[in-house]
């Protein structure tokens, strides 16, 4: 049995002994040419001029390209042909690629980059919302709106009302590795990318069109990325047409990786959101209505904003019933990097909307929070099918099993009597401030958009009883490759030592979907089972007539086959096979079952199923100076029936810090040029290793999932990000500890913000 | 004064790198070890993850006889590692028989995306060597964005008793094998040595631990002309306690001084802990970081507040000045050409010293402010103040409206409180991307409320006081 086993990541001791590869480590031939963007230093303008002699004559450079170099398609966009790979003469940002130097080094092209002299004529620039909102610069002709009952009529007839608007930061993915590819020309118009991408599929469409080739020509191989976490779905197609267009011209491999500084000034980052709300409730807390309004700020290019606006739109009930709903959503443009992918997608933003309002209604009715969102779970899945009920966008909540999850994961906390201790604390203490909080996750699982719900696999069982591993999604640390090897071993019965994972390559599986979507193992695992089942299949049904007896006779366990009584070795049975002439290699396909989804209405059923989760997290907070700590952390979640336990809980770890992250010290600014100002680690903060809670007890709910997935798992990638959220509500209670008013408090909880939350409470206002 | 071209000097150096000889001709010397390693060597184990000192992917281990150092390959000048001993991830261990961390990153689920790996690894290595457990502060300066840190932490505390490997050793008699070969010119071996060195050629530009003229050349592209590199001069790096002060010597590295803090002045070693990172503070140095005139610096405000004097030395003479007038301006010091910052002397007096940082960051963050106060009480009465702050003006600066304000007052919270307006006389802070102005000034203020409840004792003044 290799499915369910804590095994290490298949790369574990590659990566201990430095010797795991990644793109910028893969040998080159020694004529490769090292690429760098000359980058636009104004937010928004026209080119009047750009004089590149410096640049050309910089020492090592060999080529400079422009737009007007580029053989086809000046086009990197993932989705709405708005992103040129370089400037046409407009500038829609600063960072925004407008040439590209070939050199000999990495930093002869970096050095070069610099030196052009450009001259713009500069419009004013759209950098806020507020800029946003008054100019009505915007993706799709209005708002999307999702709804459900009638706001404009329960809203009045609530007993109670909170209302409020807060602002949600951004956030850079900080991937360690640097975006990254590698372009080496081969005969006949061929092209193999080698590329740091959640989405070889889509590179290799990018380039194709780039080179005005078929996507036959060009070959894409990513074996692992340093980390992707998003930030590797679209922003990758710069860097790998870029090589390979300079490949095409020169006749030379070109490697592109982006130093740090470029990396961020470039590239996508989380969306930044204002969300506004009025919910009505009753007495007892329960919702009646709510309406949000979020203010999404998407940047310069469409890239992936409208799935992750909707996104946010469809996680805004989160775990709650709500009768009357209403979501209206602006996807604002601004002169800014282009926002992208990012762990959950706008899920998060969408789900802390609610968690606020929550957190307000129990505010207001002076009532422990958790309470609260107990009220007005939807029901529980125990309950009769008739009771269930349905999403604001109409979809039947079938699986919902945090009424049970939430009172164990409170019990292990020990919540009630800690809540009490906080309260006791802050009656005691002034200048420290503790808080306690509790929120919950759901979140779906599917891409929203149909079609990408399918997968590919490849496998191949060698003579000599090894087999090879290959399927559609992509190796970002999170683990996939591992899980998916463990489904294969499972069903060949053999011992992981016989699997060889290896890179994901659009020559042998075709079509893929981004690895993205927390999709990875559901999709690939799928896929890669139905392989194996069809070899399987054709092996025991030769070795059945070899051996005179049924198919149902033929056992694959511990490495061997058992034919009846008769034993073979994998490796003889193999062999048997292959002298029988048994093809020993097949393709697996996967599409998730059941989902449609019709996002203009905002109605249907966009996910297969629902990951749960749940996490009580305890800070202190420094009312002199904002300073926030996080002291314990319990966290439950739900991966089903997991393939991999040890694998799951480094992905909730590796996610809640990463959302608590997101929620306090990591902190973007631009200033009033739209320059980026928070470009590199010594300005832009992720979590270092002391900021990991004090107590950190992370558990799987362990049950399994009543959906039909591989071996009744469920995704994990991204529904535990949003556990961190709770961390933001336990600086709430804090905050809320220093006065009667409501805090206001937005994200990233800095100690500025925070600070100034505490004034705000204090005085009243 | 003679006007020379700045040029660049090409260099010869000597060094181990796992376990083997490197013998290098005419170097640039501003080439950094980690370009060397992956692109001279084809060892890519160790990583770029920033490239200027700040996560932590490319730290190497560094010994000499006295030191086992981890540090930044990124920003780390090839003539640094004269006449030492480098490893690298590929040279801590055999492929065959990994080290007790490296099966416990395994088998602990230490290691995700394996980018930040290998940096992990080798921190690990030398904080075992040093015998240091403190792995919340061995490990601040390598990020990791996919674990949360967890399984590190526990990996770090699993291996922390391994035994010491046996290439220590075997470093240490290579290089007495080979010793005598990494001086030249450009590497003085003394004090003497660089005083003469400034008045021939006044025009050099002197490098210490490199940890911010690193980030001139990998991120500005600046061209450092003649340079000089200060790591053989021991006797910069000494700590001499005289008769009523303390001797630092410019090359005192920000961790020895750490360590050194511990007994002397444990509010100082605190602040220092949560200066930059253990690779950056291995490598920086407390005259580089008096140099080079920051207004965030963390080592100044603090100096000042202990009543720190300055000694310049100019060929064979000095001058001796208070800290805090050293700093003239943004960007402005009082220092003549030819000559450099060589020591410190902190007085032994008694301090009542604390130090509050805040960043966004609890650790290896900038300053946004950084207060450093030293109030002396008699029976009941301010006596002495001296405050001192980062982060609040173009240079480290004195709140001498405040102090005055203070002096001669009733120690109590009435006074702290109410000083408000002095506070403003003495700052107009910036807006950054680190903090507001009116943050800074309110957290300043503050921050004097803090110190009085700090030193009155009897209540929690700071989150992380705070455990469960």
């Amino acid at each position: 049995m290799t499915i369910s086993k804590p095994l290490p990541h298949d790369a574990a001791f590659l990566h201990v002994t430095g010797r795991a590869r990644y793109v910028d480590d893969i040998p080159v031939p020694g004529n490769c040419l090292h690429l760098a963007f000359g980058l636009s230093t104004m937010a928004c303008g026209q080119i009047t001029s750009v004089d590149l002699e410096p640049v050309r004559s910089a020492d090592g450079v060999v080529s400079v390209i422009t737009a007007t170099d580029l053989p086809f398609a000046n086009d990197v966009s993932p989705s709405a042909h708005d992103e040129p790979l370089l400037s046409d003469g407009r500038v829609h940002y600063v960072g925004q690629p407008l040439f590209l130097v070939l050199a000999t080094s990495h930093d002869a092209a970096r050095r070069a980059a610099r030196l052009a002299k450009v001259d713009y004529i500069v419009h004013p620039a759209i950098l806020t919302i507020d800029d946003a909102l008054a100019h009505n610069s915007r993706f799709e002709d209005g708002p999307r709106v999702y709804s459900r009952g009638d706001v404009d009529y329960a809203l009045p007839k609530a007993m109670h009302q909170v209302s409020g608007q807060f602002e949600i930061g951004g956030q850079e993915h900080f991937y360690l590795e640097s975006q990254a590819a590698l372009a080496i020309p081969q005969e006949d118009d061929g092209m193999l990318i080698h590329s740091s991408t959640q989405h070889p599929t889509e590179i290799q469409h990018k380039v194709a069109d780039a080179l005005g080739v078929g996507m036959h020509a060009v070959r894409v191989e990513t074996r692992r990325m340093g980390g992707g976490f998003g930030g590797k779905e679209s922003q990758g197609n710069a860097l790998a047409v870029a090589c390979a267009v300079g490949a095409k011209l020169t006749g030379r491999p070109c490697k592109m990786r982006y130093d740090r500084d470029d990396d961020m000034m470039i590239t996508g980052k989380r969306h930044e959101f204002r969300i506004t709300y009025t919910a009505g409730f009753d007495g007892d807390g329960r919702l009646t209505a709510v309406d949000f309004v979020h203010y999404t700020r998407a940047g310069w290019a469409q890239d992936l904003t409208l799935p992750v606006a909707d996104r946010a739109m469809l996680h805004a009930d989160n775990a709650y019933f709500v009768p009357h709903m209403r979501i209206v959503s602006h996807r604002l443009k601004t002169n800014t990097q282009s926002a992208t992918a990012f762990r959950g997608f706008g899920g998060p933003q969408g789900m802390i909307g609610m968690e606020r309002v929550m957190d307000h209604i129990a505010h207001s009715l002076g009532q422990d929070p958790a309470e609260i969102r107990k009220r007005n779970y939807y029901v529980a899945a125990s309950e009769p099918k008739a009771m269930h009920q349905t999403t604001h966008y109409g979809m039947q909540v079938d699986d919902f099993n945090l009424h049970e999850l939430t009172d164990d994961l409170l019990s292990r906390a020990n919540y009630t009597a800690r809540r009490k201790a906080v309260e006791e604390w802050n009656a005691n203490n002034a200048i420290i401030k503790r808080g306690i909080a509790f929120a919950p996750v759901k979140f779906g699982i599917s891409f929203t958009l149909t079609h990408l719900n399918q997968a590919g696999a490849l496998v191949h069982v060698y003579q000599d009883g090894s087999i090879h591993l290959n399927h559609g999604g992509t190796e970002m640390g999170q683990g996939l490759f591992q899980k998916v090897a463990q489904v294969a071993a499972h069903k060949f019965g053999t011992s992981m030592d016989v699997i060889k994972i290896t890179a994901t390559d659009t020559a042998k599986v075709p079509n893929t979907s981004a690895t993205a979507a927390s999709s990875g193992s559901d999709l690939n695992g799928m896929a890669v089972k139905d392989a194996c089942a069809k070899i399987k299949r054709r092996m025991s049904e030769f070795l059945a007539n070899q051996f005179g007896k049924d198919v149902e006779d033929v056992q694959f366990v511990n490495n061997e086959v058992h034919i009846g009584r008769r034993v073979l070795t994998f490796k003889k049975a193999a062999q048997l096979c292959y002298e029988g002439r048994v093809s020993l290699s097949a393709t697996g396909f996967y599409k998730t079952p059941d989902v449609a989804w019709d996002r203009i209405r905002g109605q249907g059923r966009p996910f297969f199923y629902f990951a749960y989760g749940a996490s009580v997290t305890e800070v202190a907070i420094d009312t002199l100076t904002g300073e926030n700590r996080i002291l314990r952390t319990d966290i439950l979640h739900d991966t089903g029936a997991s393939l991999n336990p040890a694998l799951d809980i480094g992905q909730i770890q590796g996610a809640y810090v990463q959302g608590c992250g997101w929620l306090t010290s990591e902190e973007l600014v631009w200033d009033d040029r739209g320059r980026l100002r928070t470009h590199a680690p010594s300005t832009y903060k992720i979590p270092a290793i002391a900021d990991r809670p004090d107590i950190f007890n992370v558990d799987l709910w362990g049950k399994e999932n009543p959906m039909m997935t591989i071996y009744r798992s469920k995704a994990v990638g991204e529904p535990p990000f949003m556990l961190g959220i709770s961390a933001l509500m336990a600086i709430n209670h804090a905050v809320s500890s220093c006065g009667p008013a409501y805090h206001h408090l937005d994200a990233p909880a800095t100690p500025e913000r925070v600070l100034s939350a505490v004034e705000r409470v204090r005085n009243g206002v | 004064m003679a006007t020379v071209p700045r040029r660049v000097n090409h260099m010869n150096i000597s060094f181990l790198l796992n376990g083997e000889n490197v013998d290098l001709c005419n170097v640039h010397p501003t080439t950094t070890l980690l370009n060397f390693l992956r692109e001279t060597r084809g060892l890519c184990g160790t990583k770029e993850g920033c490239n200027e000192g700040d996560c932590g992917a490319c730290t190497v281990v560094v010994l000499d006889q006295d030191n086992v150092r981890a540090l930044n390959a990124c920003i780390l000048f090839l003539p640094q590692l004269a006449g030492k001993a480098v490893r690298t991830v590929e040279g801590i261990a055999p492929i065959d028989a990994p080290s007790p961390i490296q099966n416990a990153m395994v088998d602990l689920h230490g290691s995700q995306c394996g980018f930040c790996t290998p940096g992990f690894i080798t921190s690990m290595t030398a904080a075992v060597i040093n015998g240091d457990c403190d792995h919340d502060t061995t490990l601040a300066g390598n990020l990791c964005r996919c674990t949360g840190y967890q399984p590190i932490f526990d990996a770090a505390q699993v291996a922390q008793n391994m035994p010491i490997p046996d290439w220590v050793e075997a470093d240490r008699q290579a290089l007495v094998a080979c010793a005598g070969k990494e001086r030249t010119v450009a590497q003085p071996g003394s004090s003497d040595a660089l005083a003469s060195l400034l008045i021939e050629r006044p025009d050099t530009r002197i490098i210490a631990g490199a940890t911010d003229i690193g980030l001139w050349v990998t991120k500005h592209f600046r061209d450092l002309g003649h340079v000089a590199f200060l790591n053989q001069a021991h006797d910069l790096a000494e700590i001499n306690a005289c008769e009523d002060y303390w001797h630092i010597g410019a090359m005192v590295t920000i961790e020895s001084l750490r360590i050194w803090a511990c007994q002397e002045i444990p509010a100082f070693a605190d602040l220092l802990r949560r200066y930059a990172s253990t690779q950056i503070r291995m490598a920086a140095t407390i005259g580089g970081n008096i140099a080079n005139g920051s207004p965030i610096g963390d080592g100044p405000p603090a100096l000042i507040a202990l009543g720190t004097q300055l000694v310049l030395r100019c060929g064979d003479a000095r001058r001796i000045l208070p800290l805090e007038e050293y700093f003239i301006d943004y960007g402005n010091q009082d220092l003549q050409p030819s000559e450099f910052v060589e020591a410190i002397r902190i007085p032994k007096a008694e301090n009542t010293l604390r130090c509050y940082k805040l960043s966004k960051r609890f650790d290896q963050d900038i300053s946004a402010v950084l207060g450093c106060f030293n109030i002396g009480v008699h029976e009941g009465k301010i006596t002495s103040a001296v405050i001192a702050f980062g982060g609040m003006a173009g240079i480290p600066k004195r709140a001498t409206h405040v102090e005055h304000a203070l002096i001669g007052q009733a120690w109590n919270i009435d006074t702290v409180s109410t000083c408000t307006a002095e506070w403003d006389k003495d700052f107009a802070p910036l807006s950054d991307m680190r903090a507001s102005a009116a943050y800074r000034q309110n957290a300043a203020r503050n921050m004097l409320i803090r110190y009085f409840h700090d030193i009155s004792g009897g209540i929690v003044t700071q989150v992380h006081e705070v455990s469960l």
